[in-house]
């Protein structure tokens, strides 16, 4: 994947002024709240039965800025996300069962977030090289698929 | 699908666009164009440059159409009804379930950068759903 410079610039400074816990955390529950059947995933999670209770739910919250800090290893290597979620890309695979369109709209959620958080501030530039950023890792992801 | 609350939340969310539309139109579809180059194969005869006229103009008519589907919730596939078969004989863009994704992304992205904190999960969950029924619709009549 080629960036330009550019777009590592949109991307960095985007993510530079993001809080990993709060953005991590509402991606999250706008997926369980947007997207309910993703709520199969996380039948452990406890109350996730309006979306009230999933915004306020510890778990989710827990889990959000797990996947967003994750997230960050992306920004920090996208010469090499392939290989940067190799092992992730098995779990998901082996272990927890995901369908990679999960991903896609995970990604297309984050993004939401980002634009409401950021207003006119998340350009077309910024959106656009945000959408190939997520595109990439929802592709990293499934990568090892089998 | 669309439930009550769901209507509401739609129909209030597009009354604050009052004024705007057209940019909002235009807004969106300049940031599918850039964020997903492959739309713009379905205007070959179109000047897709930042602010054109036909954007402009283009997007002003995609929030109209959207406007209107909206007035008539409880029966969206007759309100669209000619634009189904629009889409389906006449322009056949790709199943409206993949290009409506694009562009259900992009406007919802203008929505949350103009909303902010108003855009919340519950009206994210229901513009989502609207987008949903409108690409179902405009894909009835495809075979």
């Amino acid at each position: 994947v080629h960036w330009s410079a550019e777009e590592k610039q949109l991307i960095a400074s985007v993510w530079g002024k993001v809080s990993v816990e709060e953005c991590g955390a509402e991606a999250l529950a706008r997926l369980l709240i947007v997207y309910p059947w993703t709520q199969r995933f996380f039948s452990n999670f406890g109350n996730l039965s309006s979306p009230t209770a999933i915004i306020g739910n510890p778990k989710v919250r827990a889990h959000g800025k797990k996947v967003l800090t994750s997230f960050g290893e992306a920004v920090k290597n996208l010469d090499n996300i392939k290989g940067t979620y190799s092992k992730l890309s098995e779990l998901h695979c082996e272990k927890l069962h995901v369908d990679p369109e999960n991903f896609r709209l995970l990604g297309d959620i984050l993004i939401i977030v980002l634009a409401a958080h950021f207003g006119r501030d998340f350009t077309p530039a910024c959106q656009s090289a945000w959408q190939k950023l997520v595109g990439v890792v929802a592709h990293a992801l499934a990568h090892k698929y089998h | 699908m669309l439930t009550a609350e769901d209507k509401k939340l739609i129909q209030q969310i597009w009354g604050k666009l009052a004024g705007a539309e057209e940019d909002v139109g235009a807004e969106a579809l300049w940031r599918m164009f850039h964020s997903y180059p492959p739309t713009k194969t379905y205007f070959p005869h179109f000047d897709l440059s930042q602010g054109s006229d036909q954007i402009r103009g283009h997007g002003k008519k995609v929030v109209a159409a959207l406007g209107n589907a909206i007035k008539n919730l409880d029966n969206l596939s007759q309100a669209l009804s000619e634009l189904s078969n629009l889409h389906a004989y006449n322009l056949r863009v790709d199943p409206p379930r993949f290009s409506l994704q694009f562009l259900s992304q992009c406007l919802q992205v203008v929505l949350a950068t103009r909303l902010g904190k108003e855009y919340t999960p519950e009206v994210h969950s229901a513009v989502d759903k609207f987008m949903s029924a409108v690409a179902a619709v405009l894909a009835e009549k495809y075979r």
